[in-house]
């Protein structure tokens, strides 16, 4: 087996031994129960879709990724671990990968078990799955964007708290980056270009589009790229920082 | 082989390794000696590519650590200093997944791994999570991770500190034990293992380089080396005479009551010979009476506090 998929197995594996998962997993569920029936009128709106529930998961997110992501690199500086994967003969592109997949494949596995809001919708109407399946894989990797900076985020400390705080603080300005109100800012003094780059940097505008079944391959380059981008950090901060 | 040239580490403006250099052959059981704070765990973790030299080369078997890091990494097994682990997971878990990282096939590592567990009796805990072992079990698992792909080359950085007596005997004996086409370097602040497991042993202190001898020359640096040591049951008569005979270049009084007698020799000269006439002479009933190897930890003291000043 490639080393970076066992060092994704094991990694999976020990989420699942501990309470963590499960805890992480029912919470996910509940909110995301709680957010589209309550918040979003998912009954009253009277359509047969699911973009009460995608709408939902930016915010969502922002606390819940942060809580699984602080503990992928800050916890094996911690323990001392860190010393026996990096003297062990797989490259650190494999190490940084396969700790990461296992993350991202975990909350795959806490979306595809909201699968009875999706049950829910077909059996009250006839959405469009297409669309739903899109959001799906919108949210996904969105998720996959939040873990890679937490991820390097992670990398860079040792206290998980610390690591936690400073995840949910990068990854609220790159939720809201896309709103009017932090748009109409810059627009004050920044040329138009700056303000575009802001705009378009948001997890927002990009994930509006694929929850609405629009499956535009910019937005799903700009989560690879996000992604790609905050890994290779993830790399350079675990060579910068093992030692200390 | 193992060729470390001028080897140096610097955290910011503190040099921890200072232009270490030296060589390990195949068969050696190199002690890696120095007080706390030396630079022992540092230079292990440059030579287990883990941390990168500041300057200076390391190369295992012609693989450059820097260069080659997986080539060098696949010859060594590593036990870091306090044997981390992963916690949450059985021994045989753990055990699996390093085997399945440093790609053993399927069947080698059911081999390696019934052979380990073997060596170092897991088997009572094989299916305990790490987290609930003793510290003693732990450091055996983390050895049996170390030696489980065969390495040519060991590094153990403190294998036997906090063991009890029993569990430090058993980590020596494994030391021992392995096949003696093999690399080891053992460090540890522990003299007498030096003379218990290593063919060679170095000494650094604040980086440096300071002694890098078998642990026998090291022994006859000591000012013990040679010296008869006896306890008689009329120790305050014989003090006087036995100071006196020719070979015997200075003596003392030691011990909690001043009645051991400790005679240092003239170079070259035969005082065990003389001193045994004399006692039997005047009918001294002996109590103790032994010719010193020489004492390691006064070696170090005087090596490596001689250095600090
Ligand atoms: N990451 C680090 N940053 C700064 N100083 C360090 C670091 N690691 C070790 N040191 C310092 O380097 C010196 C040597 O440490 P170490 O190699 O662990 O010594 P030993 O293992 O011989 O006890 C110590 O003074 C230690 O404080
Ligand atoms: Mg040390």
């Amino acid at each position: 087996m490639n080393a970076t998929l066992v060092i994704a197995k094991r990694e999976l594996h020990s989420y699942f031994s501990t309470p963590l998962a499960y805890v992480f997993i029912v919470i996910f569920l509940m909110l995301t129960a709680s957010f589209t029936f309550f918040l979003g009128g998912f009954f009253e709106r009277g359509q047969a879709d699911l973009s009460p529930f995608f709408n939902f998961h930016p915010w969502l997110y922002l606390f819940l990724v942060p809580a699984l992501s602080m503990r992928l690199w800050a916890e094996e500086r911690k323990s001392g671990t860190i010393e026996l994967l990096m003297t062990l003969p797989v490259s650190l592109k494999s190490l940084v990968l396969g700790k990461y997949l296992a993350a991202w494949v975990f909350t795959g596995i806490a979306l595809l078990l909201t699968f009875p809001i999706w049950i829910t919708v077909n059996y009250l109407g006839a959405p469009d799955n297409g669309v739903i399946v899109t959001g799906y894989l919108g949210s996904w990797f969105m998720a996959g964007a939040y873990l890679a900076i937490g991820s390097c985020i992670s990398a860079a400390t040792k206290n998980q708290v610390i690591a936690f705080i400073i995840t949910v603080v990068v990854c609220f300005l790159f939720v809201v980056s896309g709103f009017n109100i932090v748009l109409d800012w810059f627009t004050r003094w920044a040329p138009d270009s700056l303000v575009d780059a802001v705009a378009a940097l948001s997890f927002m505008t990009h994930f509006q589009s694929i929850a609405k079944g629009v499956l535009d391959l910019r937005d799903v380059f700009y989560f690879l790229i996000v992604t790609l981008g905050w890994l290779l950090a993830t790399a350079i901060v675990i060579d910068m920082k093992k030692a200390s | 082989m193992i060729l470390i040239d001028k080897l140096t580490k610097r955290f910011g403006p503190f040099t921890a390794v200072n232009e270490l250099s030296f060589q390990v052959a195949p068969g050696e059981v190199l002690g890696f000696l120095g007080p706390n704070g030396a630079g022992k765990s540092t230079t292990m973790k440059m030579v287990a590519g883990f941390l990168a030299p500041t300057s200076g080369t390391i190369a295992v078997f012609g693989h450059n650590v820097v260069d080659q890091p997986l080539k060098a990494k696949q010859m060594i097994g590593y036990l870091p200093e306090g044997a981390p682990s992963y916690g949450d997971m059985s021994t045989y878990d753990f055990l699996r997944f390093i085997g399945q990282v440093r790609k053993l096939n399927a069947s080698d590592l059911a081999n390696r791994l019934d052979a380990v567990v073997q060596q170092l009796s897991l088997q009572s805990v094989l299916h305990q999570p790490i987290d609930t072992l003793s510290k003693g079990f732990r450091r055996r698992v983390g050895l049996a991770q170390a030696i489980l792909h065969d390495p040519k080359v060991l590094i153990l950085d403190e294998p036997t500190d906090g063991l009890d007596p029993n569990q430090k005997h058993e980590v020596r004996r494994l030391i021992q034990n392995l096949s003696h086409d093999k690399i080891v370097i053992v460090s540890t602040h522990i003299l007498e293992e030096v003379a218990a497991v290593c063919s060679r042993a170095i000494i650094i202190s604040g980086g440096r380089l300071l002694a890098d001898e078998t642990p026998a020359a090291l022994e006859a640096r000591s000012r013990f080396h040679g010296a008869i040591t006896l306890e008689l049951a009329e120790s305050a008569g014989a003090y006087p005479l036995l100071s006196r005979l020719p070979e015997v270049a200075n003596s003392e009084l030691s011990g909690p009551t001043q009645s051991r007698i400790v005679l240092f020799p003239k170079p070259g000269s035969n005082l065990f010979g003389s001193v045994n006439r004399m006692v039997h002479q005047h009918g001294w009933h002996v109590q103790e009476m032994h010719v010193e190897r020489g004492q390691l930890d006064e070696v170090f003291r005087t090596i490596t506090q001689g250095a600090a000043q």
